[in-house]
This record gives structure tokens, sequence and C-alpha cells, in this order.
């Protein structure tokens, strides 16, 4: 019996050193961006490296300053959400109060398929049709701008908006409905008045997420916003974010070079924002969570 | 009346959404439907990749895509188990699942680095399919794991207790009762972990891909060429833009089918699985 309990007891424990991968993994993921990352600002102090406003790595002396850089990001990730919010959010609407169950049914796996599309092929999509395009419609002399970048992310972005504000919708008890129905209110009514406040704070949530999507993503935006490194004035300028300026430069920075350890410090300042965001999102959920069962 | 107006905006959103993805298809379809042919799946690429196919990339993300799952269904699943199977509601419990939701937020260009970092340099693995799909099982593996837990919870807990209660051990009852039942909800969900897999690019360009290699990967130490990779560079840094557009588009089809074909796949099957329940 004991030689059977030692046996579940070992077993427990295989299986909880392979539950503590993902937390190894993430600690390790700061390690290595840290130990190639923090070694730029025996070149630049931290603030030059974050508020500096220019950066031309690769002159005589180079300068590393990401404020361009950051507002690129910045721009695209504001243009993307204008776009993704009110798409994502009143999408999730219409699925979770509006529409058939058939049509919920065809319409989820084609949101799901449009979240799968690889990024690269949305950037690709972008160059050959939406970049000549905006060039046209605002005659400029490129197409590759901030405009073009956020239209595609808003799009790229909506997926992950749609399905958490869904959830959050269809978490709203039914009873909520009914007692606002059974007061005389329309379903509009209910759905702006009673729905939509009880599911805010999930809203919210999915809201936060569809913003580091953005922020996050790096093929697409690298091959459509145009990769100028000045602080950009307009939507209609090209830019050049944090995400894209590590893949179009790491190819020809030289290890251990002070340009690669910028590098990685940029790798460093995106995982500190997108974890930052995920952590405002899981307060929020758990916040919400609370919330919904006092209440009842 | 304004009501009506209002459903009508409503319906508007998301008929955009999924025109956009109607549009994406239609469009890539019609320019690259045409250039699809034997040859260009089984041939290499010719003339400074003017001509010729795409094998060579497309066996390097089959190679890339094996890797991944290889690593990353075990792992994913093992894991799963322990986080619903053995779960004491405690801190552990909770700082893993910290983990592995943050794990899912790190932006993929930051698995490349750290791949570039860990894997390439630090390890010696160099760029080659070893440290590429080592890295894409970190940036799946949260889904794995999510994937995992949801098929395994939803095993009714009346099986655990009845496979108890005829005095098998914990482990007899995940084994031969829990993980059967829950094995083709388990697979569904982590192929659409793949198929994302199959589509990146950023973990990839400085991990295990390279714009061209004259011969295949002879090991897993090999570089590899890559669709999302081929098409990424075709696209933004030929010297024959125009020349190589046919197999920029080519490229793109194949991408997209495969990693629709895979995530249409886990779609279809996990429908059919949903309806055949039997508890």
């Amino acid at each position: 019996m004991s030689a059977r309990k030692y046996k579940e007891r070992a077993i427990e424990g295989i299986f909880l050193s392979f539950a503590l991968v993902s937390l190894v993994a993430l600690f390790f993921i700061m390690l290595f961006l840290f130990q190639k990352g923090l070694p730029i600002f025996r070149v630049i102090g931290p603030l030059e490296f974050l508020f500096g406003k220019s950066w031309y790595p690769t002159y005589e002396p180079p300068e590393f300053g990401i404020l361009p850089l950051i507002m690129g990001s910045l721009f695209i990730t504001v243009g993307a959400i204008l776009v993704a919010i009110p798409l994502g959010v009143t999408s999730a609407i219409y699925l979770a109060e509006i529409a058939h169950p058939w049509i919920r049914e065809w319409v989820k796996p084609t949101i799901e398929l449009l979240a799968g599309i690889p990024s690269v092929i949305y950037g690709f999509f972008g160059l050959i049709v939406l970049a000549p395009w905006i060039q046209d419609l605002f005659n400029l002399p490129t197409g590759l701008t901030a405009l073009t970048a956020s239209l595609l992310l808003g799009i790229m972005a909506a997926p992950t908006v749609i399905s958490i504000s869904e959830d959050a919708l269809n978490s709203v008890p039914a009873s909520y409905r009914e007692a606002s129905l059974a007061l005389g209110a329309t379903r509009w009514q209910t759905t702006i008045k009673v729905v939509l406040p009880a599911a805010l704070s999930g809203i919210s949530t999915a809201c936060i997420l569809g913003m580091a999507r953005a922020i996050e993503e790096t093929m697409a935006v690298l091959m459509v916003a145009g990769g100028a490194t000045l602080i950009p004035t307009s939507f209609l300028q090209p830019v050049r974010p944090l995400t894209a300026t590590i893949i179009a430069e790491m190819g020809e920075a030289i290890h251990g070079s002070p340009h690669f350890h910028a590098l990685f410090a940029i790798g460093m300042v995106l995982f500190f924002i997108t974890l930052g965001l995920n952590l405002l999102a899981d307060f929020l959920t758990h916040r919400f969570k609370e919330a919904g069962s006092g209440t009842l | 009346m304004r009501e009506l107006i209002a459903f009508w905006c409503v319906r508007m959103a998301i008929v955009i959404i999924v025109a956009a993805l109607g549009i994406i298809i239609w469009f890539l379809g019609k320019n690259g439907l045409s250039i699809l042919s034997w040859e260009f799946l089984t041939e290499p690429p010719r003339e400074g990749m003017t001509e010729g196919g795409i094998f060579p990339p497309l066996v390097g993300t089959l190679y890339l895509i094996l890797g991944t799952i290889i690593c990353a269904l075990p792992l994913g699943v093992l894991a799963a188990i322990y986080l619903t199977e053995y779960t004491r509601q405690g801190k552990v419990i909770r700082v893993i699942r910290l983990g592995i939701n943050n794990l899912a937020g790190v932006p993929s260009v930051v698995f490349g680095l750290f791949g570039l970092a860990f894997f390439v340099i630090y390890l010696g693995f160099g760029v080659s399919i070893l440290s590429g799909s080592l890295t894409l099982t970190f940036m799946i593996l949260p889904t794995i794991i999510r994937a995992s837990e949801e098929a395994l919870l939803a095993v009714p807990q009346t099986f655990r207790e009845a496979s108890l209660a005829l005095g098998a051990t914990r482990w007899q009852t995940i084994y031969k009762v829990v993980l059967p039942q829950a094995f083709p909800g388990i697979l569904t969900g982590s192929i659409l972990g793949i198929g994302r897999a199959a589509g990146e690019t950023a973990p990839i360009i400085f991990t295990a891909a390279t714009f061209y290699t004259p011969h295949l990967p002879r090991s897993i130490f090999d570089p590899v060429m890559a669709l999302p990779f081929h098409l990424y560079v075709l696209a933004t840094e030929g010297t024959h833009l125009e020349k190589t557009l046919p197999i920029q588009y080519g490229t793109a089809i194949v991408l997209l089918g495969l990693v629709l074909g895979i995530n249409l796949a886990a779609i279809v099957w996990r429908a059919r699985l949903r309806r055949k329940k039997r508890w």
C-alpha cells in the first residue's frame, strides 16, 4: 500500500514539474532579455534611451533614442484600436444579443479563421492592395503609412476584441434581460442600458487585450508601416514601430555591439508594456467576476 | 424605427469583419490559384527566385511544425493534467497560472529574441530547426495547455469518482479513464495552436530561417527555408519585386491554404465532437 502511495506521489511530482515549465520559460525569457539588453545602459542612460529623439544606430557616433519608435507604435496602436474596438464590440453585441443561433454557428468559426491568418499574409495583402489604395486616395508619395498599418491591424485585432467581449456579454445573467424586458424596455434599450453596463469590465478587458495584440504585432506592421524613424506628426506619414525595428535591424547588428544590445533593450520595453497590459486585463477580469457573484 | 436602424448598424459591423476575410481569401485566390501546379510545390526556386517552385520552404515549414508538435504537445498536456487533476487551490497553482497567462502575452518578436539569445547563442544550437521548433514550442505552450485543460474539465467528474470507487489510483484513473475521453478534445484544441506556429515569422527569423539553402536540411541542426519567411523576403527585399510577384502570390496561397486547412480541420472536427458527445 505504501509503495503504491509513493508511486502516486512521484507521478504527481512529475506532472508538477511539467506544469512549472511555463513559469521557468517566462523567467528565462526575462533573464536572457536582461542579459543581452541591459549592457546598452553602459553606453547610454535609461532615460536618454527611452526619450532620446533620434534613432540612428549605424551612424558614427550612433544614436539610440527610441522615442520615435515608441511614438510609431503608439500611433499605429491608437489607430488600430479606433478601428478594432467599435467594430469588435458591436460585432460581439450582434453575436451575443441579436444573431440567430445558426448565424452565430457560422460566424464564430469564420472569425476564428480570420484570427488564424498568418500576419505575414495580412502584411502581403496590405502591401499589394491597401497601400496603393491609400496612396491614391490621399495622393501621397507612398502608401506605406501609419494609417495603412492601423487599418490592417484594426482588422487583425478585431477577433480578439470580439471573442472576449462576447464571453463577457454571454456571462450576463438572463434574469437581467428578463427583468428589463418585463419592465417594458425594448430589446435595444435592454442591450444598451442593462446588458452592456453589466458586461463593461469584461469588455474593457477585451479592449486592453486587443491593444496588446496591436502593440505586439510584428510582421504586418513591418511590411506596411513604411519604416521612417522620425517622430510622426500625422497618420499619413511612414513610421517604424518597436517590433518592426527589431526584425528589420537584427540581421545587420553585430553580435555584442551596442546596436545588438539596444535591440534587445527594445525587446525589454515591449515585454514590460505587454506584461503591464496583461496584468491590467487580469485584474479587471477578476474584479468583474467578484462583482458578478457579489451582486447576485 | 430608431431601433431598426441601430440593429442594422450592428449588423454592418459583423458584415465588415466577415467581408474582410472574404476579400483577403478571394484576392489571394484570384491571383494565386493559377500559379499553383504540381511543379510549383515540388521544385526548388531557380534563377534568383524568379522561377521554379517552393519545395524547400514548404518542407522547412513542415519540419518546423513537426518539431513543434513533438515538443509542445507532451509538455502542454502533462502541465494541463497537473492543473486539472491534481489541483489543490493554492498559491502554487495561482503562480503557475499567472506564468501561463503572461507567457501567452509575450510578443512573438520577443520569443524570437529569446530564442536567439538562449537556443542559438547560449546553448549553441545555431540557426536551426531545433532552435526554431523550441522557440515556437514556448510560444504555443499556453494555447496547448488551455485547450487540454478545457478538454480535461469537460470529462464529467462522475467518471473519475466511479473509477476511484473501484479502487483505482489517481494515476490509473487519469491514464485509463480521463485521458482517453479527453484525447480528441485535446487534439483539436492543440491543432489550432499548431496552425499559429505554422504561420509565424517573427520567432523563426533569427532562430531557424534562412533565405536560401541549396539543399534540404539533413539534420535538426541545419537552418531551413520557411514559407512565411520566404513570402516576407520576396515581397519586401527582393531585387526583382515585379518578376517574383507570381511566386509571391503562390507562396501566400500555399501558406494560407496550409494554415486555414489546419484550422478548418480542427474547427470542423471540434463541432462534430460536440454534437456526438455521449454524456
